[in-house]
């Protein structure tokens, strides 16, 4: 290689592996614009505060409730009301029931996802069962809470909330990581 | 070499300059931009024969409703290798080919800056290629979710053959990186004397650019598929919601990736184009800084517009609007570039050779696939033409009526620089006229039966589709047997043929054609000046 295209060859090898490294620092980058502007309808996983819990009565909301087991999940899972109209800023509690079909114990996690999804950001959760893994013994049921109010911030475009929750078994094959109890959100 | 010297060293000098050597090893040792230009340009015509031997497969499926001739699960792999083949099969390397036997000449240098480097990135292709087919023979067959290989298709749903898959596009971004690297540093550093960059063939700017953008992206490329692979196999979860990750994140990392990829199958097409359009028309190019201004922000904008193939994941108004705004922005330049084609023949004395056919077509075929991606760029319209046959016509548009006529255009127009041989003119004519009529029946009517409704990628439709499909598949095959003439041309243009002049055609201009036809083995040894 002649030495006068050694410069140039160094900077666009730099430039591709700052690229390669680039491509992977769109993975935290996509998390952080995510967490400010809602866009992937993840909730936070921290226990909001009764701070704006100031209820607007000339306003109402639809939530709606979806929960389903993963695929590879054999639980039942699913919110005891499918829908209730509340409104923004008056806190509800409503329960999800969990019945591990299984003959053997299990862990599982619950991954919440809100659409539409800057929404999210307006739906605070003051304890949610979503917050720690739960543990079922073969064949036990169990109701879990969930104590939430919509933010009377929420903008006037939105009139409906779709609040879904996917169910996932913990094990070590299975890498369930996100979510997990962040352990002051319960008290 | 002919004159006779005492000069001692004129007989190491001889030596130095020996022709090719003989036999396979030439081939498989060159370091001769030309000879690996052949071997890019021979593998690239190779891999669109296998390509689309493919997509006569999917044609065949979709000849009438139902399934008649292959398995759902085959036709998604068919589907998903004719695209892989396809584009970094045969359009890329086809233009690395190009690049590598014009760049040189283009801009009077004597070979590729990195030799060495440019065999290596050859001869890496046959092996990704080789991995990538023979992975369709594996128990439980080859990559069948799509080009785009989306999450979680590839990574939960997938077979174990996307190992593979993702081994083999390893290698051929290297191959693109390397090629790009090397284009760089050849028009950085071995213009000849007096080439300032105004005074560069478009074709060598719009490949200067493109390789930019190929050192920008293939690398945001192996970085997805290198996280498809552990998502898949080593427990991470970049995509998979179970782990904290998101598969909507795939969607950004691989347009981010993808929609430069679709301009760098299409810029060094643009400087073809403008190569060509002048000589026919026996006037300087319309517009030469505009053009070059043109592609450039055509590149820059590439980076701003990737979420527009993800309207329909949900995203804020406010981000739906910025890509639709931006996405139509690139119009305008593109616009430019079309203006000013058409501004160069503007009372010029046209002929109609086989290379200005291709080129003409070019310039009406691509404005229409660059119409309906504007279609598809209004936001709210693309919810209804998201992933139906209407994407599909769009994108052959501008990928077979665009890059690969560019490509056509261009060997018929260099076809006697390499060769010393005139192409049989009747034959192309012929070549040229089959292609056209058959293409617009293939991928016209898909408009159609796009905005009706019917959805890609689907093996099986519904009845009231199924006129136009057998219309379509006719117009496949034969689009598919007219590139057979080009084979017989080509191969006809090799072994004899009219001796071609050094400059070809009438109104050529530029340093290729000064030089003898067919290209002596080396050219420019000593840098031509430039006035």
């Amino acid at each position: 290689m002649a030495l006068k295209h050694q410069p140039i060859v160094v900077k666009l090898c730099l430039l591709t592996a700052a690229m390669f490294g680039f491509g992977y620092a769109l993975v935290p980058l996509y998390d952080v614009f995510c967490d400010l502007t809602g866009l992937n309808g993840k909730t936070s996983s921290m226990a909001a505060t009764a701070e704006a819990a100031i209820p607007d009565k000339k306003r109402e909301v639809l939530v709606e409730f979806i929960a389903r087991p993963n695929n590879n999940m054999p639980w039942v899972f699913e919110p005891v009301v499918l829908k209730l109209r509340v409104h923004p800023g008056e806190i509800h509690r409503i329960d999800y029931l969990a019945h591990n079909v299984t003959g053997r114990a299990m862990t599982a996690q619950a991954v919440p996802s809100v659409s539409p999804g800057q929404a999210a950001l307006y739906f605070n959760k003051m304890e949610c069962f979503c917050f720690t893994q739960q543990h079922l013994t073969a064949g036990q049921q169990l109701l879990m809470p969930l104590q939430f109010y919509v933010d009377p911030a929420l903008p006037e475009q939105f009139s409906t909330i779709t609040l879904s929750y996917t169910l996932y078994e913990v094990d070590a094959a299975t890498p369930v990581t996100a979510q997990t109890a962040t352990g002051d959100n319960n008290e | 070499m002919s004159t006779v010297t005492t000069d001692p060293h004129a007989h190491a000098e001889h030596e130095h300059h020996h022709g090719p050597a003989k036999g396979l090893k030439r081939w498989l040792y060159t370091t001769n931009h030309k000879d690996i230009g052949t071997l890019y340009l021979l593998f690239a015509l190779t891999m669109f024969f296998i390509g689309g031997a493919m997509a006569m497969v999917i044609r065949a499926e979709l000849f009438q409703p139902g399934l008649q001739i292959v398995q759902p699960d085959f036709f998604n792999q068919m589907t998903t290798v004719h695209g892989l083949i396809m584009v970094f099969g045969a359009v890329m390397p086809a233009f690395t080919g190009l690049a590598n036997w014009l760049v040189p000449m283009m801009i009077g240098a004597p070979d590729m800056a990195l030799p060495r480097m440019n065999n290596w990135s050859f001869w890496i292709l046959p092996f990704a290629f080789s991995i990538l087919l023979l992975s369709l023979f594996m128990e439980g067959g080859g990559p069948g979710f799509g080009w785009t290989f989306y999450a979680p298709l590839s990574t939960t749903y997938s077979s174990d053959s996307t190992a593979l898959f993702v081994f083999s596009v390893h290698i051929m971004g290297i191959s693109s990186i390397m090629g790009a690297i090397n284009v760089i540093v050849t028009i950085m550093n071995l213009r000849a004397p007096g080439m300032t960059y105004m005074k560069m063939p478009l074709f060598v700017w719009t490949w200067f650019i493109t390789a930019y953008l190929l050192i920008a992206v293939m690398p945001v490329l192996a970085g997805a598929v290198t996280m498809v692979l552990t998502d898949k196999y080593f427990g991470t979860s970049f995509f998979d919601a179970a782990g904290g990750g998101d598969p909507v994140l795939f969607q950004h990392i691989f347009w981010f990736f993808g929609h430069p990829e679709v301009y760098i199958m299409i810029l060094p097409a643009f400087g073809i184009v403008s190569s060509i359009v002048p000589t026919f028309a026996r006037k300087p190019l319309f517009g030469y800084a505009s053009m070059v201004y043109a592609t450039s922000s055509i590149a820059l904008l590439s980076f701003l517009v990737w979420a527009h193939h993800m309207f329909t994941t949900g995203m804020p108004v406010f981000a739906e609007l910025f890509f639709m705004y931006c996405t139509m922005l690139i119009a305008v330049p593109t616009g430019v570039k079309v203006f000013n084609w058409v501004a160069t023949m503007w009372r010029g004395a046209m002929t109609f050779e086989v290379p200005m056919m291709f080129a003409l077509a070019f310039i009406v075929l691509f404005t229409i696939g660059g119409f309906s991606g504007l279609m598809l760029a209004i936001t709210p319209a693309d919810f209804q033409y998201h992933d139906t046959y209407f994407v599909v016509a769009h994108f052959h548009y501008v990928l077979v009526t665009g890059a690969i006529f560019s490509i056509m255009a261009a060997a018929y127009y260099w076809l006697p620089k390499w060769t010393g041989h005139m192409y049989d003119e009747t034959l192309g004519q012929w070549h040229f006229w089959c292609s056209l009529i058959s293409v617009n029946v293939l991928f016209f009517p898909m408009h159609f039966v796009g905005l009706a409704g019917m959805p890609r990628r689907i093996p099986d439709y519904a009845l009231q589709f199924a006129d136009f499909n057998a219309l379509i598949s006719i117009g496949g095959f034969a689009f598919g047997l007219s590139q057979l003439l080009f084979v017989w041309l080509v191969v006809k243009c090799i072994k004899g043929g009219e001796k071609a002049t050094d400059q070809v055609w009438e109104g050529a201009e530029g340093l290729e054609w000064t030089i003898p036809s067919p290209a002596p083995y080396h050219s420019f040894t000593t840098p031509p000046e430039i006035k």
